[in-house]
């Protein structure tokens, strides 16, 4: 193809659409829109020429959704910048979007699906709104398949197009259809060739039109098989584009180079592409084996090869691949021939991992890979340590290998190190130093140890929301105690707006940084580190911040709330005098020790542990993904041999502790009593109400109101949990850690996650089915758990339903938690041991998790004097989701 | 509608190709040249009216069309080929401001028929210099992408069918009015723009006739980006769908600070290029200060650079600034409308050319 023909190309990204980001779908239907805009802003800003998107969700009110997420990209000139791709298969949808763009947008798709009038009058239409348009080669008849029928089609819509709607030549893409081929089915054969020959003559008989399509359906037959996908993206693609397509979806990893194929695969996908001869399929099915993945056929014949190759090679081979099995004898080899031991690691090393961070930075290694190759860095640092000690001792010279000290801690009342460990890790591999001083670290801790240890930079994480309060203070202390040390900010909670409104302000000596994720940490590091890079790096982050605090400060009071009165009395009320709630097997609490394992380990959801890693996708799509798909097998596959390990060896313990208790609604509390005949209440549970302008009958729901108030005269019941899979984490962890094992360290924990995770859904299942058993039949598979298609819910305090994280101390009391299944609460409400998982059981029909969203000062002094509080201390604990500004100093309270 | 109407476009065409065609000035400052008292704003039309009328111009269309067409009449003396109706806040919209919204088409309609007299007045006076009338249609006092409340951006004042509504009623006057041409102008927010075009569209339809529309986009400052924030060409390349007459720029800025801009749409646009500054910036009162001689040598330049093929004035011009515009211009040879390569053309503030 020729270099301009590729350039040209323009590769449509899919991460504000609905229907191909799952992460975007969950903000969509949360209604965090502000999160939802970062998305937007982050694939701007990572070079996308357009954004696409789509709210195609059954759930959803996409014509509000589109509405809803345009005008509020049109507020924001950094995502605002570049024309829109509205995307629906509605056409309501795409009028509602048309309404709301001054530039001028690209509408996908309209087709002759449902006949020529409603194609013309679609088409008009979308002229006069002043876009242009993707139009499906659809008809009445269906999708076209070969190229007659694709021709024919695009001919004709194309006539009706310009000849009679008047529409631009110029402003219409065709999408003629990408099928898979090499399915074995004879009539699929000449599907790739069909395309490419339709998008050629499109080219040449219809003047101007483009061509587009989706991609990654050519190779469906050949899932699991990486390798063998790209190159057939490859392919098709070079064929594709010289013929004239020259836009798609096309994910960044399957746009190979050509050129760069291994003779044979270019040859066979080509055969079966293009369709040259009837044995394609099946000559490329015989070899196609030999090259899917690590210790296939084809590697086990390299992996003598490179055994053969000169030391340095080999080095970068182990590091690349994360090889481990002959990292000492290879590093052994490499310090004979170098002069001193660090020149080992300051030369085939080091020169190693930048490979590996290229790569990593180009988007073709992945964060599971980059841990691997970092273990091989760890384990050959480790190997030439002693001669190094033993150097120093002889000859006196001290070396200071790394490029930089890095003291990194989770703050206190914080437990969760996932991923500050991944981010520990890579830098380590990049050369750092890092002083990792664990989770839980006061403040004070972490300002003596980067005194004593004379650190370069302070790195923080978080996983729950009072930690960004304590990051504030941390800031505090390091301004009041003259610190000017940069400072860097991560985790889950954390955010880019959060530094720059909140943490930033507190900390003007120096300069706190957000880091999005570990894929960012080295780069970050390496400019603050770095004396010419850094002066123009920190003017950057600081212009930004204040642009993104300027915008803060718009968005903040925007939140229009209804007053907490108005929303109570439009708070949910669902039929009572015709419902009859059920009533659990017993009262009180009753605990459940060494649930079995293997139970767990079957209905663990697979994608939160591929977002620890940051490997972005479904499970278990995610495996045959284009381009993290070999990535996410290889981590897959290391995680169920660990889990093999966990369970066969018992070396983690789950436990439960669950109970019921009567219970009745009073406003937006739920007072909970020991027994039926009891009045005296045993505790209260305090909700929160969303406070946002409701129409349409929506209601302004708080968690009370799945609970029948005391004067329907209804016996009603609460239940509430406590689980944990980190029974026995630590020594797990601990032994991994001894071994320079940071990879499978990290994987210990995130499967400990998991497992918790799994074991709340299990013990809310035998909560449905038995325990409580108002579900006593419910016969629902692992993906329909996992998709929460159950009636009733167990939502958890400090998270959206009710975002108040002390509420787990009244749970936790009635459960007796601690003494029960010894999980304890820190004074965050952070559970300890971290792989814990606790909430609250619901049981009504109608019941579903909500989103409590922002709140006014109304319902905080409404919620401070029903807990008890002062309006200062409520303000703290519920900052979050404050839809105003509290006069309050970031942080002075928080210590 | 009017035959005459239909054949103002193959005439304007076919000038546009020999000459840059003159458009008037301010009307404001010619109203408050004139001693105007409530009285005459209300009219015998609107005696006891709810609110007060002073400073609605567009009513006087209804109550003094003998000021108006006075106006008119100047701007066609000094040379101008083409008058504006005096409808500039002649929408339901703006009008509500008055509580007038219901008298809306009647305005519009008043403002095409008095523009029409003084143009057809001086048509019979000047027989080989046909003059036309364009049905101005104002921003409104509201945006459709912008949020009015800082605090709350994805709020919007305004929906685009309402807009769409408003303008669509408004045309509907211009063109029972008798104007030859269309023009959108002092766009603010290109959204707002799109609803008008689109009920142009929607008239043009209903009536079974198409006039010729030109587009007028307002760089609010040195930025040089609209109130919406696009650059000239995104705003270009959101409006073409309209296939305009023409396409450029007005109020705001003084010919001075437009250059830069003026040039840009020059470049860029596939249509006549149309360009009528204010008198200079605004002074510490409001008033404007560049004399005539000034802004027509301003424009002299911009006309030998190749910029312009319709030139006029907005804010602060008077008959006198008209006058020397049309003087200066008047051997200078239009601008030639490029021949741009046929791309796909998008925006979003910024363009993107599918190359």
């Amino acid at each position: 193809m020729t270099a301009s023909a590729a350039q040209t190309f323009i590769n449509i990204g899919e991460r504000t659409n609905v229907t191909g980001s799952a992460r975007f779908r969950k903000l969509i239907t949360n209604g965090d829109y502000d999160m939802a805009l970062e998305v937007a802003r982050q694939q701007v800003e990572n070079g996308a020429q357009i954004i696409d998107v789509n709210m195609d969700e059954g759930l959803l009110d996409s014509e509000n959704a589109m509405t809803t997420f345009l005008n509020l990209v049109a507020a924001e000139p950094d995502i605002a910048r570049v024309p829109v791709m509205i995307d629906s298969s509605k056409w309501s949808v795409i009028e509602a979007g048309l309404k709301c763009v001054q530039g001028k947008a690209i509408v996908n798709s309209i087709s002759l699906k449902e006949g020529v009038e409603q194609f013309k009058e679609q088409a008009e239409l979308v002229r006069r709104y002043g876009a242009a348009v993707v139009v499906m080669a659809f008809d009445e008849d269906g999708q076209a398949d070969t190229f007659e029928r694709k021709t024919e089609i695009c001919a004709r819509a194309y006539r009706i197009l310009v000849d009679e709607a008047g529409f631009p030549p110029e402003d219409i893409m065709f999408d003629p259809n990408i099928f898979a081929v090499a399915t074995g089915i004879e009539e699929h054969a000449d599907y790739g060739v069909a395309f490419i020959e339709a998008t050629r003559w499109i080219r040449e008989n219809l003047p101007h039109a483009h061509i587009s399509g989706g991609v990654s359906n050519l190779s469906f037959a050949f899932r699991g098989n990486e390798p063998v996908r790209e190159a057939m993206h490859t392919v098709f693609l070079y064929h594709a584009i010289q013929a004239g397509m020259d836009m798609g979806i096309v994910n960044a990893g399957q746009l190979g180079v050509y050129d760069d194929l291994d003779d044979e695969l270019r040859e066979l996908c080509e055969d079966v592409v293009l369709n040259r001869r009837d044995d394609a399929t099946d000559r490329l099915l015989d070899v196609a084996e030999r090259y899917k993945g690590d210790g296939a056929k084809a590697n086990d014949k390299e992996d003598l090869a490179w055994r053969e190759w000169d030391v340095d090679k080999r080095l970068e081979h182990a590091l690349i691949k994360g090889i481990t099995a002959f990292i000492e004898e290879d590093v052994e080899e490499a310090r004979q021939n170098a002069e001193r031991p660090l020149h080992v690691i300051e030369g085939p090393l080091m020169a190693g991992m930048n490979v590996v961070g290229d790569l990593f930075g180009e988007g073709k290694m992945f964060l599971p890979q980059v841990v691997k190759s970092a273990r091989v860095m760890k384990q050959a640092v480790a190997y030439l340590l002693p001669f190094m000690e033993r150097e120093k001792e002889e000859l006196g010279i001290v070396d200071q290998p790394a490029a930089g000290k890095i003291l990194m801690a989770t703050v206190k009342g914080d437990v969760h190190d996932i991923g500050k460990n991944i981010v520990g890790v890579v830098l380590q591999g990049n050369n750092y130093e890092v002083i990792d001083l664990g989770v839980m670290v006061p403040a004070q801790k972490i300002l003596e140890t980067a005194r004593e240890e004379e650190v370069d930079i302070i790195g923080l994480s978080g996983l729950i929301t009072p930690s960004l309060d304590e990051m504030c203070h941390v800031a505090a202390e390091m301004a009041r105690q003259n610190f000017e040390l940069p400072l860097l900010i991560g985790g889950a909670t954390t955010s880019r707006i959060h530094t720059a409104v909140k943490i930033h302000p507190n900390y003007k000596r120096g300069q706190a940084v957000y880091v999005t994720d570990a894929s960012r940490a080295v780069g970050v590091v390496a400019k603050l580190l770095s004396e010419q890079a850094k002066p123009v790096y920190v003017s950057e982050i600081q212009e930004e911040y204040l642009k993104v605090a300027e915008a803060h400060a718009r968005s903040q009071t925007d939140k229009a709330r209804v007053p907490i009165a108005t929303a109570r009395k439009n708070g949910f009320k669902p039929d009572w005098p015709s419902y009859t709630p059920p009533k659990p097997s017993f009262l009180g609490t009753r605990r459940f020790h060494n649930i079995p394992l293997e139970t767990l380990a079957e209905c663990i959801d697979w994608t939160p542990f591929f977002q620890t890693w940051e490997l972005v996708g479904r499970y278990p799509q995610i495996l045959d993904d284009g381009v993290v798909g070999e990535a996410a097998r290889g981590l897959f596959e290391d995680a169920q041999a660990m889990l093999k390990q966990i369970v066969g060896g018992k070396r983690l313990e789950a436990r439960a502790v669950i109970g019921f208790w009567r219970a009745e609604t009073s406003g937006d509390d739920i007072l909970l009593y020991e027994g039926d005949g009891t009045k005296e209440p045993l505790a209260t549970l305090h909700t929160l109400r969303q406070q946002m302008p409701r129409n349409g009958g929506r209601a302004n729901f708080a968690l009370s109101d799945f609970v029948a108030p005391a004067d329907t005269g209804l016996p009603d019941y609460v239940g509430g949990f406590a689980v944990t899979a980190g029974i026995g984490e630590d020594e797990l962890v601990e032994s991994f850690a001894k071994a320079n094992d940071d990879y499978n360290k990290i994987m210990a924990s995130a499967l400990a996650d998991r497992l918790a995770e799994a074991c709340a859904e299990y013990m809310h299942q035998r909560v449905r089915k038995e325990l409580w058993g108002y579900v006593p039949d419910e016969g629902l598979s692992n993906e329909d758990l996992i998709a929460e298609k159950y009636r009733g819910i167990r939502p958890a305090p400090g998270y959206p339903a009710q975002p108040d994280h002390t509420e787990k101390d009244t749970l936790f009391r009635l459960l007796d938690a601690e003494k029960e299944i010894g999980v304890a609460l820190t004074e965050s409400f952070a559970m300890y041991p971290g792989a814990s998982v606790s909430g609250l059981y619901f049981s009504h029909p109608e019941s579903h998790y909500i989103g409590v969203g922002k709140i006014d000062r109304g319902q905080i002094e409404d919620y401070a004097a029903r807990k008890g509080w002062d309006i200062d201390t409520a303000e703290r604990w519920l900052a979050p989701i404050l839809a105003y500004d509290p006069v309050r100093m970031p942080g002075s309270k928080a210590a | 509608m009017t035959a005459k109407q239909t054949e103002a476009q193959p005439y304007l065409r076919e000038e546009a190709k020999r000459r840059i065609l003159v458009l008037d000035g301010a009307m404001g400052t010619q109203f408050q040249g004139r001693t105007l008292v409530e009285d005459d704003f209300r009219g015998d039309l609107f005696p006891g009216w709810s609110h007060d009328l002073k400073g609605n111009y567009d009513v006087l269309n209804l109550t003094r069309p003998d000021i108006v067409k006075d106006i008119h009449l100047g701007y066609l003396e000094a040379g101008a080929d083409i008058v504006e109706t005096n409808t500039f806040s002649s929408t339901r919209i703006a009008q509500g401001d008055y509580g007038l919204q219901d008298h809306a088409y009647a305005l519009n309609k008043a403002g095409a028929e008095v523009a029409r007299a003084a143009a057809d007045e001086m048509a019979e006076r000047t027989p080989e210099k046909p003059r036309f009338v364009a049905g101005a249609i104002g921003p409104t006092n509201t945006t459709a992408s912008i949020s009015p409340d800082v605090n709350n951006p994805g709020f919007r004042a305004i929906s685009f069918d309402e807009l769409r509504e408003a303008y669509a009623e408004a045309v509907r006057g211009l063109a029972d009015g008798g104007a030859d041409l269309i023009l959108i102008e002092t766009v603010f927010d290109t959204l707002n723009a799109k609803a008008a075009v689109f009920a142009i569209e929607d008239v043009f339809e209903e009536k079974g006739v198409r006039l010729p529309v030109m587009i007028s986009g307002t760089i609010t400052d040195r930025s040089g980006r609209t109130l919406s924030g696009q650059t000239p060409e995104a705003f270009w390349f959101s409006v073409r769908h309209a296939r305009p007459f023409a396409v450029g720029l007005n109020c705001a800025l003084g010919a001075e600070e437009m250059r830069p801009h003026i040039e840009e749409i020059s470049r860029v646009a596939d249509t006549l290029v149309i360009c009528y500054p204010n008198a200079g910036l605004p002074n510490a009162f409001g008033g404007y200060d560049e004399t005539p001689a000034q802004t027509s040598a301003l424009l002299e330049e911009f006309g030998e650079a190749g910029f312009l093929n319709i030139v006029g004035g907005c804010c602060g011009t008077t008959p006198e600034h008209i006058r020397a515009i049309a003087d200066a211009v008047s051997a200078i040879p239009p601008r030639t409308i490029p021949k741009n390569d046929v791309k796909m053309r998008l925006s979003g503030l910024e363009p993107f050319i599918h190359a």
